[in-house]
């Protein structure tokens, strides 16, 4: 849990709050439509902001607040990006870009933010074994949201309890082999595919 | 010393009505994260005290007029339950339990990073479900942990005792007849590694030598006790701490 390099001591946190970072991919809901963009909820202290400009959309027409609704309703669920965020301002999103935008389909699993690293494993080991082993396709939110999308619910099922898993036991060795045993056992008998 | 009361606290072979040495704790219960929805939440049993804490945060300060744009804001309740003293007592928050609100916020404000959470805010909640004396220290004691518990950076945990005077003697941790037929009440909070004093109180009078006698006591009274948060706290984490490993480590081995 505690790291000695050198004069500086390194802790890696059990538990902890999300606090944005810039360029950080995170899941978030909408709270609120305003006059020029969306109140997101990222479960983080403070509310951001996707300002309309942020989204892929025909300038003028959809900028109209009652227009807004249609492309982010409350409780929509989106992909998002922080593009700023510091101690005096709330973060800002967009959700242009690559792989960015609404959520339509999936899972949504939440754990601590602090054991997103752990999700993701040593250059992407653990991940890469999750989307292979249940099939499905894991995007991790650096905010501690976990969208999990597969073709039937019986994989992503399996793949969020090994989420929860990880979180359990994140400070435990040989996680990855135990994890791959869980889901194996799991994914016997159901229909894959 | 010689003073003739009508109620004896101490016998002479210098127990205490429950038994006690001058110097000796009531047995202390700690247990953490027993709430589902609070970020972090402790349980404490001091005595016949019984107290729950639950914190969190930090989140978004509300209304937001109150936030600090340099630190998060901390608010706390005090608050004891109806049914926790012998008379029905009402639940309407009371000048003494905002007085109690203030001072263990003001005790727990210095072991709080607050500085990492600008414009947000940290609520603790004590809830007294059954009082015995000295409830100030043991909410203390177990909103320290619930803070831990929230996964809130802390300097370090902070712990509640009080000493005070009975019977002309100093003595450790005053149970309820002791408090109220006793000469003193000192409470104190501290923090050991930092050697911080938190809270401060007295009613009743000492002199100045009984006053740092006392004052002792409570303190190395504290220090026992955090000893016990620590425990309480890995108890917690018991499975995880079993093949404990830098994260690191765990990985190029997994």
């Amino acid at each position: 849990m505690a790291d000695v390099i050198g004069n500086k001591l390194i802790v890696v946190p059990v538990k902890g709050a999300y606090i944005p970072r810039l360029d950080d991919i995170v899941l978030g809901r909408v709270t609120d439509i305003g006059m020029s963009g969306w109140q997101v909820d990222i479960y983080a202290p403070y509310p951001a902001m996707l300002p309309a400009s942020e989204t892929p959309m025909r300038r003028g027409r959809d900028e109209i607040r009652p227009e807004l609704g249609r492309i982010y309703g409350v409780g929509d669920m989106m992909i998002a990006q922080v593009i700023a965020f510091d101690r005096t301002r709330d973060p800002l999103l967009t959700t242009k870009g690559r792989g960015l935008g609404k959520v339509t389909s999936g899972l949504v699993a939440r754990i601590t933010p602090t054991k997103i690293p752990r999700i993701i494993g040593k250059k992407g080991s653990m991940i890469t074994m999750l989307k292979k082993e249940t099939g499905t396709d894991i995007i991790p939110g650096q905010n501690g949201v976990i969208l999990v999308t597969g073709r039937n619910p019986d994989q992503e099922r399996i793949a969020v309890d090994a989420i929860y898993m990880i979180e359990r036991e994140a400070h435990t060795t040989g996680l990855t082999d135990r994890v791959k045993a869980m889901i194996l056992e799991k994914m016997k008998g159901k229909t894959v595919g | 010393m010689g003073k003739n009361k009508e109620t004896r606290l101490i016998d002479e072979s210098g127990l205490r009505v429950d038994g006690r040495r001058i110097d000796e704790l009531r047995p202390v219960r700690l247990e953490v994260g027993l709430l589902d929805k609070a970020d972090g939440s402790a349980y404490i049993e001091h005595g016949k005290n019984k107290i729950l804490a639950g914190v969190y945060g930090p989140r978004e300060a509300h209304p937001k007029h109150i936030a600090l744009a340099d630190r998060a804001v901390i608010r706390c309740r005090y608050h004891m339950a109806p049914f926790s003293t012998d008379e029905r007592k009402s639940p309407a928050p009371s000048r003494r339990e905002l007085e109690l609100s203030k001072v263990i916020r003001e005790a727990l404000e210095p072991s709080i990073m607050s500085e990492y959470f600008p414009r947000a805010s940290i609520d603790i909640f004590i809830e007294v479900l059954q009082a015995d004396a000295g409830t100030r220290c043991a909410g203390i004691t177990a909103a320290s942990l619930a803070l831990a518990d929230a996964g809130i950076p802390l300097r370090e945990l902070v712990a509640g005792c009080a000493a005070g005077k009975v019977d002309g003697k100093v003595v450790l941790d005053l149970s309820d007849i002791e408090d109220k037929k006793g000469d003193a009440d000192l409470p104190v909070a501290f923090m050991p590694k930092s050697n911080v004093i938190g809270l401060l109180q007295m009613d009743g009078s000492l002199t100045e030598d009984e006053f740092k006698q006392a004052l002792d006591m409570a303190v190395n009274a504290c220090r026992q006790i955090c000893d016990m948060q620590r425990e309480a706290l890995r108890k917690k984490y018991h499975v995880e701490k079993e093949e404990t490993e830098p994260t690191e480590v765990a990985e190029v081995q997994a």
